[in-house]
């Protein structure tokens, strides 16, 4: 069986266990981004008293050493606290704390794209930008291979699995449905969920969220998934394409929008938002994969409902264009427009500081502006 | 395979997940039996009798024993608490023909797993003529303590351990084999990553219902290993918290039928060991500009280093051979260095201690197996005795 022998556990004892009441004492559980830039981390600090704000949490460090972010002789991190969640694994009153990462000198780490997120948000805040991003991600079993598929082989081809239902159609939706449930409770903005064109893949969708809280709940709900897989004893994989040949690859779309475009006639301003991605394409591919380009050099080849990596298109409803305008913002002159090339294991921070660079600050060329 | 009895509130399909979990040869057969039965006989009212469970070392230095026993009321403190005795011959402690030893209860705590008003109560032994047994390393730590209450020595002390099956290979790793490479798994999550977190999150609750000072957990660097802290505390109070913990720790495990070892080096190759990284201030430390006491402190550990490797792990330092190679984060057992954020030195300096210019330092020598009692009682005659 490919579950984990962790998963096999009794939770009949285990509940026993988390029902001892704690007194005053509250656990918080500190996440961050590891060196790879995709990669989530964890570790657990007891607090005297239930936290009301993020201002209530301490500072805290750990050994980069041992998640690809320092060497051993000068090994110590910062965590700062950046945004806190009720836990769900846990429950009231503990909390989940995510985190940004700092070197020893206080500067940024080299996956910290939250701190220059940050700043190019506060630079547009009047500008009131949502988004709305599409996590896409595959189940797998502890082998490695996909949740329900033949051991040795394949299922049938894509076609009767999109938003199926059905033992023969639905790989591992107990999953989703725990996943989302413990989002709704953690305080993350799910707005939905759907099975995907590909087998064992599936779909959760996070927004609209203002400014730097896009890539906050996105990385939480990330880290949700995984907690939710390991209890099952499956495996979340934000691979961008899973498995090469006739089979979709994974992205997270993401929706963008400002006050302006969402106002009458504010068609105009996303035509002309995309008029500038469309001189920049370069520059986005390297902002929407965590290899500068080469995750989504996998996926993105123009099948599969995804648009070429070379090249950059967009158009109304079309879901093999880079960026595709909903049939509903075309028809009402205003709304959104969706930018379908992020992958499915980007950072949240990068692609949203990449969107308002381009199309708020007018920025040009290869590199990003230094303000 | 149960009978056909169906408990109220047990769901036909515990008996499937018997059936399952029994061919898992990797988790005790005692974790397969009904815990939804259990649960009945564990909420019957009792009475104003209360279960008290004594904890003691036994004659290794490393093992825990333990043993119940009945009394008329709630202790409402240690004084309420009476003395016993056990048969010594059967830990390892004694000889046959005078096998008494006596029980000293010295810390209580609330039960976690018989639930209040019932107590857990950590012992010292004594021979039967009154003197501390073998490896009774309390007692004289408890002198040494004393004797440097002014100093207001804190300690929090970092443990780590490994989750074997009952087959004792490494929980969650493949049958015959090996993970994937150390890197991925420290602080990680995912099943790929994390194996065995449901001890580590029963074993937090129960420490804190306990009452014992956990002060967080994360994941270690080799797979199925994992750390909690305990502390800060002051003088003997850490070393009783911790032996209290593992024995929490322990009993967890046992509850699910793995194994919690506290080997330094369970396995060989490219794994890191298991250490109990000990961290200490004085008031002096902590004060402003305390970063020279610090300093002080450590230059008497770098004269006194072969003396603190004796008694860093149970067996005189063999066990912390295996461990302290100068590799997976260690210094080399042969030689004494320190630095600012240094995780390859005996001794760490944190870089935000360097920082503030006060606070404390972290020895990080002592294997997961050692006493801590042996271990705070060694720094006070180095770092405050001011003894050679």
């Amino acid at each position: 069986m490919a579950t984990s022998a962790s998963s096999q556990l009794s939770k009949v004892v285990k509940r026993q266990y988390m029902e001892l009441p704690q007194g005053d004492k509250v656990q918080a559980m500190y996440i961050w981004i590891d060196g790879t830039g995709e990669g989530l981390r964890c570790k657990t600090r007891t607090l005297d008293s239930e936290p009301k704000s993020i201002e209530d949490l301490p500072e805290w460090n750990f050994d980069g050493s041992s998640t690809y972010q320092s060497e051993g002789s000068n090994s110590d991190m910062y965590l700062i606290p950046a945004a806190m969640f009720r836990d769900p694994f846990r429950k009231d009153p503990n909390k989940l704390v995510l985190c940004q990462v700092l070197k020893y000198n206080r500067k940024p780490a080299e996956t910290n794209h939250r701190q220059t997120c940050r700043k190019i948000m506060d630079m547009v805040e009047h500008q009131i930008p949502w988004f709305g991003m599409e996590q896409e991600y595959t189940i797998l079993g502890t082998d490695g291979h996909p949740f329900g598929w033949p051991s040795n082989g394949f299922p049938g081809p894509q076609g009767p699995y999109y938003c199926g239902v059905g033992a023969d159609k639905a790989y591992g939706r107990d999953i989703v449905e725990a996943h989302y449930r413990a989002c709704l409770y953690a305080g993350v903005e799910i707005c939905g969920t759907n099975a995907e064109v590909m087998p064992a893949q599936w779909e959760f969708q996070i927004g609209p969220c203002e400014g730097i809280n896009m890539g906050d709940h996105l990385w939480v709900a990330r880290f949700i998934l995984h907690r939710v897989c390991e209890d099952f004893g499956v495996v979340a994989s934000f691979d961008p394409k899973p498995i090469p040949g006739n089979w979709n690859g994974a992205g997270c779309h993401t929706n963008f929008s400002t006050k302006e475009m969402r106002e009458n006639g504010g068609l105009k301003c996303i035509e002309e938002s995309i008029e500038k991605l469309g001189k920049r394409h370069n520059y986005h591919i390297r902002a929407y994969d965590p290899k500068g380009g080469l995750d989504n050099a996998r996926r993105l080849t123009g099948h599969h409902e995804t648009s070429n990596i070379h090249e950059f298109s967009a158009g109304v409803a079309n879901r093999g264009a880079s960026i595709r305008i909903p049939r509903s913002v075309g028809q009402e002159k205003k709304g959104y427009f969706e930018d379908r090339r992020p992958s499915a294991n980007c950072d949240p921070y990068a692609v949203t500081e990449a969107l308002i660079r381009t199309c708020l600050l007018d920025e040009e060329g290869e590199e990003p502006v230094d303000y | 395979e149960t009978s056909g009895f169906l408990w109220r509130g047990a769901n036909p399909s515990c008996f499937t997940k018997v059936a399952i979990r029994s061919r898992m040869s990797y988790v005790s057969d005692s974790s397969t039996l009904n815990k939804a039965l259990r649960q009945h006989y564990l909420t019957l009212p009792q009475g104003q009798f209360c279960q008290l469970t004594y904890v003691w070392i036994d004659g290794t230095g490393e093992g825990l024993r333990n043993k119940t026993r009945t009394i008329d009321s709630e202790p409402k403190s240690l004084a309420d608490v009476p003395e016993w005795n056990f048969d010594g011959s059967s830990t390892g402690q004694s000889k046959g023909y005078n096998s008494d030893m006596m029980l000293i209860p010295v810390r209580m705590f609330r039960d976690p797993f018989l639930l209040d008003p019932n107590k857990l109560v950590l012992c010292e032994v004594l021979k039967h003529t009154g003197e501390p047994a073998e490896s009774n390393h309390r007692n004289r730590c408890h002198k040494s303590m004393e004797k440097v209450t002014d100093l207001h020595p804190w300690f929090g002390m970092e443990q780590e351990y490994t989750l074997l099956g009952v087959d004792r290979h490494p929980f969650g790793w493949p049958r015959h084999g090996f993970p994937k490479p150390q890197g991925p798994y420290y602080c990680g999550v995912g099943a790929d990553k994390a194996f065995g977190r449901d001890i580590v999150e029963c074993h937090f609750k129960a420490c804190l219902y306990a009452g014992v000072k956990i002060t967080g957990t994360n994941a270690e660097v080799m797979p199925s290993q994992w750390e909690f802290q305990v502390g800060p505390c002051e003088g003997i109070e850490i070393a009783d918290q911790l032996w209290m913990a593992r024995f929490l720790l322990h009993r967890v495990c046992e509850d699910f039928g793995v194994v919690a070892s506290l080997d330094p080096k369970p396995m060989v190759g490219d794994w890191n060991g298991a250490g109990c990284h000990v961290n200490m201030s004085t008031v002096p430390m902590r004060e402003d500009g305390g970063i020279e006491y610090v300093e002080k402190a450590i230059e008497k550990l770098s004269k006194r280093h072969p003396e603190h490797i004796r008694v860093y792990d149970p067996h005189g330092g063999e066990d912390n051979k295996r461990r302290l190679t100068g590799r997976h984060e260690t210094s080399s057992i042969h030689d004494f260095s320190s630095g600012i954020a240094n995780r390859g030195a005996s001794v760490r300096i944190p870089r935000q201690v360097d920082q503030e210019k006060c606070g404390y330092f972290e020895d990080r020598r002592p294997s997961a197996n050692c006493d801590p009692y042996s271990v705070i009682y060694e720094m006070a005659v180095t770092c405050m005795l001011d003894e050679k």
